[in-house]
């Protein structure tokens, strides 16, 4: 792969008591780029998240994202640095609006401004806001409650949010899962646009179709373990792959 | 002129409101505290010694001990972390009974007793603190800042994750809180003139509370709201003799059956406030 390595997970394990659920795993996502991490259910992959976005440490192994390590840092300095993730089970603020979203992940903005009300004093997160909703398609859902809409804008409000604290790194666990054909091609053409902005993404998802046609870089974990690695091409052709995940659906 | 009994409906009106408003503020980053009483309490005895043992204007002496009590809240706001729902309502409970028990026990300030000798507040003077708390908190509501207090009482780990440092937040929502009791607590000391620690026990808090759930829960104005209904509707359910804190308290139930959100809620409080609408 080119590119500057903007995160580098290294040789990174993590067990539960006496559970591995990810051994020896390491991974890099350059700037700027689309990489996947597939592998079936149970494979370590939303743990392989959790140990990035700092929800636990990682048994062994260092995590380092623009050559800082985060190893021990608190999810929220994490989070700071430039990290932002969605949740394969939306994860979404009950009693706030689409637009609310989008206003509070703006973590960057002034400080003072936060203090005043956002209509008046603080005009320049409320542009943010608009623009994230316009990229999104989602100006006519501004003041409804995200916790109201429908799963697949939901799904959508989440990656708003997400991209809304301005990250460098964009976490997206099943980004379409549960969504239609038509929802499913609208989000892959919304996240190449997004890449065109310069935010690397890291995802885990299902849909073989998505994947292999969005990523540029895939990782395949199967009991915790790295199988494989290469372009959707050489993936497709590898016979670990093939045995552990594909074949079983073939 | 508005007469005696007036005033001083009012004026309790206007300290149970910002009593109401200092659980309102911890309430917002979704923790229950059930020893606001003690804040207050801490507020009353704090501001009564600064002006009639050292002389201190009073209102020198209300935003001194609302400082020291912020600093009060702060230190119990830890602890809270690590406590949620029922466990941590159950632990401010406790804290309350503590403090009530340290002025029955602190001889300096009269144990049970009492202390005495403060100069009577106008309703004028209370209301100012009232109204501009309110408002001050009316208009933080629509910012950024406590935006990120809903995001943590909604769900903090997604909060988190956006990087907003829960423990400060959460932390700090007790410091201004109890600041705000504190002042609730010396309006009080210099309105009724004189204190003794039953003023500040387990009932008190439970009726902020009861202030908040009543008026509503999830904006500023509906600590007054509550404060109000908590106030007037006992004296106007007076025909009723012993049975009005049975009517009370039905109506309490019948408010959490049908609107958990109480009284005045967001969508109310927009189309009351036109003008501030996008």
């Amino acid at each position: 792969m080119t590119g500057q390595p903007l995160l580098e997970v290294d040789r990174v394990s993590r067990r539960f008591g006496g559970v591995t659920a990810l051994n020896d795993v390491s991974l890099t996502v350059p700037e700027g780029r689309i990489v996947g991490v597939i592998g079936p259910n149970g494979a370590g992959k939303t743990t392989v998240f959790n140990v990035i976005t700092g929800a636990y440490p990682p048994s062994a192994g260092t995590v380092r994202f623009a050559g800082r390590p985060l190893v021990k840092l608190p999810s929220h300095r994490i989070a700071r640095a430039g990290i932002a993730r969605t949740f394969q089970n939306l994860r979404l603020f009950p009693s706030m609006t689409v637009l609310e979203h989008l206003i509070v992940a703006q973590q960057k903005a002034g400080a003072l401004s936060s203090l005043l009300p956002v209509r008046l004093g603080d005009r320049k997160s409320l542009q943010t806001a608009e623009e994230v909703l316009a990229f999104f398609g989602l100006e006519e859902h501004r003041n409804r409650l995200a916790s109201e809409l429908p799963y697949g804008l939901q799904r959508k409000v989440e990656m708003a949010r997400a991209l809304s604290m301005r990250p460098r790194l964009l976490l997206l666990d099943e980004p379409v899962a549960g969504m239609t054909h038509e929802e499913t091609a609208e989000v892959a053409a919304l996240l190449r646009r997004l890449t065109a902005t310069g935010v690397a993404l890291l995802l885990i998802e299902h849909d073989m179709t998505f994947v292999m046609g969005l990523c540029e870089h895939l990782y395949v974990l199967d009991f915790g373990q790295l199988i494989a690695q290469g372009t959707p091409e050489e993936v497709r052709n590898n016979p670990a792959v093939l045995d552990a995940y594909l074949g079983a659906e073939a | 002129m508005i007469s005696t009994y007036t005033a001083a409906l009012l004026a309790d009106i206007g300290i149970l409101g910002l009593g109401a408003l200092s659980v309102y503020v911890i309430l917002s980053t979704g923790q229950l505290s059930l020893g606001n009483a003690a804040f207050m309490g801490i507020g009353a005895y704090a501001s009564s010694v600064l002006t009639v043992s050292y002389g201190l204007p009073i209102t020198l002496a209300l935003v001194l001990a609302a400082v020291l009590t912020g600093l009060i809240g702060v230190v119990v706001g830890f602890p809270a972390l690590r406590l949620k729902g029922i466990y941590l309502a159950m632990a401010t409970l406790g804290f309350g009974e503590m403090v009530r028990s340290f002025f029955l026990n602190l001889p300096y300030t009269g144990g049970s007793a009492g202390f005495h000798g403060m100069t009577h507040v106008s309703v004028g003077y209370i209301w100012a603190w009232t109204a501009g708390l309110v408002l001050l908190v009316f208009l933080l509501e629509s910012s950024r800042f406590w935006l990120k207090l809903r995001a943590v009482h909604d769900d903090e780990a997604a909060a988190s994750l956006l990087g907003l440092d829960v423990t400060a937040l959460k932390v700090g929502a007790f410091g201004v809180g109890a600041a705000i009791a504190a002042v609730a607590g010396g309006l009080f000391a210099h309105h009724h003139v004189y204190i003794e620690p039953g003023n500040f026990g387990f009932e008190r808090s439970i009726e902020l509370v009861i202030a908040v759930i009543l008026g509503g829960s999830t904006v500023a104005p509906g600590a007054l709201v509550g404060a109000a209904i908590v106030v007037l509707l006992p004296e106007h359910l007076r025909f009723l003799s012993q049975w009005r804190l049975a009517a009370f308290g039905t109506l309490l139930i019948v408010v959490l059956l049908t609107r958990r959100q109480g009284l005045l809620d967001r969508p109310l409080l927009r189309w009351l406030t036109p003008w501030a609408r996008a």
